[in-house]
């Protein structure tokens, strides 16, 4: 192997690095606060891609009648509730929020499909239209189980990741799409050539992470969220509810992952199911950082990333089977080195 | 450090009526039939031996656990499904005997935490108020920007008090402040404790150390088992032998 | 009998089913077979055991490609690749066990998640094991001369395989080993203390259920007699959690049930769903995903339990055989030195719990540990148990140092306790809860307990139950379920429990608690004898009544440091003690 192809795999290799750790963050995000074990991240990585996929293509993209059908059962959960208490004050933001918004996103595309809007809002468009599906999706499956095990919490997971499959197949069909890059510039670098589009994927992540580092140590809900992952029962004596928590974390997450999705829409062909396998690279690089520390999961990540384009290259047909080999050793690391007490858990 | 007095609450009126407070876990009864008042102003004890009930009696009135019986908090009876959260919101505050600190976070952090709520429903004002806090603490002061996991075990009750007290409670509960603490810390945060009272906070106080608690409070209830096996106002309490008793066992009663 | 009735239906009705049933009916039961087969091991790990698996379907391939490829290629008999196939699937279970089962429970389903991906990838890619395209051509099996040709006939053997699982996996449920298993979710501090051997435990239950998943991958190659990557794949491993789940994870039965519902609505899912969606696709996985967290949410046991309501109630009474009574360690002579703590100090962290304590109990004594909330006291128990190790100091328990030892190994050597926390398994009866500390007493194991060579043993451990907690008198409560006895009472099946093991050393933490008054006064009187017949007896308490009337000496602890030790009278004059009890701020 030469320099050039060194430098080539190696560009595939952080390209895709940077999106499995911002992955492995949202993870890593999501299990602390909330100790969810958050399978269908991956799902949010396919439906961004094919969200933003299926505008551009002129169709109504199918995520905006999960939308509807999730807020609907938000708003009907949640409205039952505040109609007992006797809180009507609350039932029309509810309502609005729930049902009006969804309608209005589903009347607009039908109104005017947006071929014709430039890339910047379609990109907001589909974000807007995957992004509230995480917090829909914590109200209405994890909400009600907050106080389970990590495990009945896992088997959950495991559930919606099957059912979003599902729908992404019924959504956007079983063929492949690809989104036109953001950008046609191209550079060399060391006699290989240095795409663009590989340069935006890897400044955007780390503007991300940088954003969500700022989010975390400087606003005080990103405080709070933290102070959630550290002590539960202390937080809710501060008045951070634990839902408040888990919607917060959840619409992170969705936006991590939608947004990760649009990044690689251009580079890789994603198909409804595709999101599984980049989501469970990302969690690779989770476990690596024990599920707890996330620069260690996101330098993880990063080394999945090129494990993963080194071994495309020397050994195709097992690429797979490498990257998901490699957490075993990870493992024994871990269990080797870690001082754990059986927590006991009913 | 000022707090807002409702139009609608006067000195010596009632913050927190509790009757016939009832607790069980399982099929035993932790807490039977407690009843107690604490008015605006005033510090309010409740002592007793270990395994009385006492931390379970604060965890019911912040809505930790579900509890039978009449809470009735700022003039609002309380249902039986409270929620920590709405109570926060109206000015109850919790200072648990594990402290329940943020222990990776800063001083300071720990501290807006407190004020979370606050923030939530649209006041900016904590800096002022944790300036307040460093008043009453400069020990936190000192050392804002250390973790809370590093700090000395007086500094972290101080710190939790902090914390409750960036909320502007109205009730402050406290669970056994002493615990753990060496004496002459011990009497610092006590010394604090009277001096929160001048602020018109109404303090529920739970304490093993029967004698600190009385010295400040102005009544005081005995919970033993359970139950409220003495009440009083609190120097008449300190001077009762019956209060021995209860801690050690000396009356062969029953 | 009447018991049995339903299950004599069942057989009778599975026996009857390929003689009166079309082809296509008997291909569905021959898969709901196989599906009960993987699910009844995902009961033991998840339902009883409380770990769980998302990648059974990898060990189904093992077993399925090792007698597809050894009996293609080299012509090998499949009764030989059947054992063949459980020796590679043991001992890579064995593997993965040994990594993940060490570590915090989510571990273990997130790394199944990844095996389970990775031998899929691995199966489709190898050349020799025929790519994604499979290999054909997988010979029959024959019984005893009889060769297994149709679907009609393997009928049999895999159900039979069905019930040979479910009838083995409640026995050993049922039994010394299976009380340990059962003990895992929720209990293993507890189990620890009582000698059982936890980690060893879920290794065991992970085998078992990657051996079923094994053997049903091997039924599945010689039913199909072709075998190719899909249905080992990790959607197929979900499923399988998802039948087991939906069934009732907790029963065996429910694993049948589970299959059976999830086989049935899938074939009929799949005839309908593309016609109302008008395109073609397994979109019966919606369905399963969204039903999966409703059953979550509504039934977390489960559908099983819906129907037992049916069926005629089981009790959890059971006779408790006469059987000769268990061996008893030789007692130790009134005074000998039992424990001996000296200078233990325990930190977490920078915090000290204790500091410097020392303290010693004698054959025939009643040692009581006081002192106020948060000085230490259970702390100090845990250090003399090695639940929570001392950081230093030395601690001796019969002349041995116990520094090297495990908890296990000290209740071996006849130190045992009760918890602060009740540590009861709340669903089985107050008989199976005693009978767990008398786990060291027999030493029959799993592949005894499964075919039913322990019935001996077994008698005599519930024979020394029973009597425990006669002695305690608890004997009306002998087949309640533990969970519904009040506290007070959960106190003493506790001491039980702890009896059970025939210690010579107990340690006993707030036994008096949420006890009334005569409940109080008979504890005292047990505690009275068994000092009576040399036992030592350590304990914390903070019923001073209690304390003072029973205990022959009493160790007062403050900031983790003993600040007063003597007789109970001296100990309450203590001007030190009651400055601890009282406090006090001059």
């Amino acid at each position: 192997m030469d320099l050039q192809i060194l430098l080539l795999l190696g560009q595939d290799g952080i390209t895709n690095g940077a999106i499995y750790a911002l992955l492995a963050l949202a993870l890593v995000l999501v299990f602390t606060v909330t100790r969810v074990i958050f399978i269908p991240q991956g799902e949010f990585v396919a439906y961004g891609a094919l969200t933003l996929a299926s505008l551009q293509a002129g169709k109504v993209p199918g995520t905006v009648w999960l939308l509807l059908a999730l807020g609907t059962t938000v708003a009907v959960l949640d409205g039952v509730r505040l109609v007992r208490e006797g809180r009507f004050a609350k039932l029309t933001p509810l309502l609005i929020l729930n049902i009006g918004l969804p309608l209005l996103a589903a009347a607009g595309l039908f109104a005017m499909p947006p071929t014709q809007l430039p890339l910047w809002a379609q990109v907001v468009v589909s974000m807007l239209l995957v992004v509230p599906l995480g917090p829909m999706i914590y109200r209405v499956a994890y909400q009600p189980l907050a106080g389970a095990s990590v495990l009945v919490l896992l088997i959950v997971s495991v559930a919606i990741h099957v059912a979003l499959i599902g729908l992404g197949l019924l959504f956007f069909g079983a063929e492949g799409s690809r989104t036109p890059s953001f950008t046609d510039l191209s550079f060399e670098l060391a006699g290989a050539p240095l795409q663009g589009q590989t340069i935006l994927v890897v400044v955007a992540s780390a503007s991300l992470i940088i954003g969500l580092y700022f989010f975390f140590e400087r606003t005080i809900y990103g405080k709070a969220l933290r102070a959630t992952a550290m002590n539960r029962t202390g937080a809710r004596l501060m008045g951070i509810p634990p839902t408040l928590a888990g919607k917060l974390c959840l619409t992170l997450a969705a936006a991590i992952g939608a947004f990760s999705g649009i990044l690689i829409a251009p580079i890789t062909t994603i198909y409804y199911d595709s999101g599984f396998l980049i989501g469970l690279k990302g969690f690779v690089g989770a476990i690596i950082g024990g599920l707890a520390s996330y620069p260690v999961a996101a330098l993880g990540a990063v080394l999945v990333g090129l494990l993963e384009s080194y071994s495309s290259f020397y050994a195709s047909a097992f690429k797979e089977v490498i990257v998901f080999t490699l957490i075993i050793p990870v493992l024994l690391w871990r269990s080797l080195t870690s001082t754990h007490i059986e927590e006991e858990e009913e | 450090m000022t707090t807002i007095t409702p139009p609608n609450l006067h000195q010596h009126e009632i913050i927190l009526d509790v009757k016939d407070l009832r607790v069980a876990y399982g099929k035993v009864e932790a807490l039977h039939k407690v009843s107690l008042a604490i008015r605006r102003g005033e510090i309010v004890t409740v002592i007793g031996p270990n395994g009385a009930g006492k931390t379970t009696l604060l965890s019911a009135l912040m809505g930790l656990l579900p509890a039978e019986g009449e809470i009735v908090y700022m003039g609002h009876a309380q249902g039986r499904e409270r929620e920590v959260e709405s109570l926060v919101r109206h000015g109850m505050t919790l200072v648990p005997e594990k402290r329940e600190l943020f222990a990776e976070m800063s001083v300071e952090d720990n501290l807006l935490l407190g004020a979370f709520d606050r923030y939530r429903s649209g006041h900016r004002d904590q800096m002022e108020t944790m300036d307040e806090v460093f008043e009453l603490f400069p020990r936190l002061e000192e050392r804002r920007a250390q973790l809370a996991g590093t700090l000395s075990g007086g500094e972290r009750q101080m710190l939790a008090m902090g914390r409750a007290l960036m909320a502007k409670p109205k009730l402050l509960m406290l669970d056994e402040p002493s615990l753990g603490l060496a004496p002459l810390i011990i009497k610092e945060i006590f010394r604090i404790i009277g001096e929160l009272k001048k602020t018109g906070v109404a303090i529920l106080l739970v304490e093993q150390n029967a004698r600190a608690a009385l010295q400040i409070a102005d009544y005081g209830y005995v919970l033993e088992t359970g139950e409220i096996s003495l009440a009083g106002p609190s120097q008449e309490l300190a001077a009762d032998p019956r209060v021995i008793e209860a801690y050690l066992g000396l009356g062969h009663k029953h | 009998m009447m018991r049995q009735l339903p299950l004599i239906i069942f057989v009778a009705l599975l026996g009857v089913g390929p003689l009166v049933l079309p082809e296509f009916h008997v291909t569905l039961l021959n898969y709901i077979g196989l599906y009960a087969i993987v699910a009844v091991g995902l009961v033991l790990l998840t339902g009883v055991g409380g770990l769980t698996s998302f990648g059974q379907a990898a060990f189904v391939g093992l077993g399925a490609y090792t007698t597809a490829w050894l009996t293609t290629t080299y012509g090998v008999s499949p009764w030989l690749t059947l054992l063949i196939g459980l020796v590679l699937t043991g001992i890579v279970a064995l593997f993965l066990g040994f990594i993940t089962l060490r570590m915090g429970g989510h571990y273990l389903p997130l790394g199944t998640i990844a095996w389970g991906i990775s031998l899929y990838f691995l199966f489709g890619n190898v050349e020799f094991l025929g790519g994604h395209t499979g290999i054909t051509g997988i010979p029959t099996v024959s019984l005893f001369g009889w060769e297994l040709k149709s679907g009609r006939e393997f009928y049999y053997l895999i159900w039979l395989v069905v019930l040979l699982a479910i009838v083995s996996i409640r026995n050993l449920l049922d039994s010394r080993e299976g009380r340990a298993i059962r003990a895992l979710k929720g209990g293993a501090v507890m189990a620890e203390a009582m000698g059982v051997n936890t980690p060893r435990a879920k290794i065991v239950i992970f085998l078992i259920a990657a051996l079923l998943a094994s053997i049903s991958g091997w039924l599945y190659a010689h039913l199909q007699r072709f075998v190719n990557p899909t249905p080992f794949s990790i959607t197929q491993g979900i499923e399988y959690l998802f039948m087991a789940v939906v069934g009732g994870v907790g029963h065996v039965w429910g694993a049948v049930l589970g299959a059976g519902l999830i086989t049935i609505l899938k074939q009929w899912l799949q005839d309908w769903l593309p016609q109302i969606l008008g395109q073609s696709g397994n979109f019966e996985i919606i369905v399963f995903g969204i039903a999966m967290v409703l059953v979550l949410q509504k039934a977390r046991d489960g559908l099983w339990p819906v129907i037992l309501r049916w069926l005629p109630e089981r009790s959890l009474k059971r006779d408790v055989p006469a059987a000769e009574a268990l061996p008893k360690r030789a007692p130790q002579p009134a005074g000998t030195v039992l424990l001996d703590a000296s200078e233990v100090t325990k930190r977490f962290g920078g915090l000290v719990a204790n500091n410097n304590m020392s303290l010693s109990v004698k054959a025939g004594e009643v040692m009581a540990l006081i002192g106020p909330n948060g000085a230490g006291k259970s702390t100090m128990f845990n250090c003399i148990s090695a639940v929570n190790p001392a950081t230093e100091g030395k601690i001796a328990f019969l002349g041995e140092s116990t520094a090297p030892l495990v908890a296990r190994d000290i209740a071996s050597r006849g130190m045992s306790r009760t918890f602060q926390h009740v540590r009861l398994l709340g669903q089985m009866s107050v008989l199976e809860n005693v009978a767990i500390g008398a786990h060291l007493r027999g030493n029959k194991g799993v592949l005894a307990a499964a075919l039913r060579f322990d019935r001996a043993e077994e008698a005599r451990l519930l024979a020394e139950a029973a009597r425990q907690i006669e002695r305690v008198g608890l004997k009306d409560h002998m087949f309640d379920a533990a969970g519904s006895l009040a506290l007070g009472q959960q106190r003493i099946v506790e001491i039980a429990r702890a009896l059970a093991s025939d210690p010579c050393l107990l340690l006993l933490d707030e036994p008096a608690a949420g006890l009334r008054y005569r409940e109080k006064q008979a504890l005292a009187d047990l505690l009275r004898r068994l000092r009576a017949e040399g036992m030592g007896i350590l304990l914390v308490e903070h019923d001073m009544d209690f304390v003072m009337g029973l205990a022959d000496r009493v160790v007062v602890m403050e900031f983790g440091e003993k600040i007063a030790e003597g007789e109970p009278e001296e100990v309450q004059r203590d001007p030190k003690v009651l400055e601890a009890y009282l406090g006090g701020v001059e």
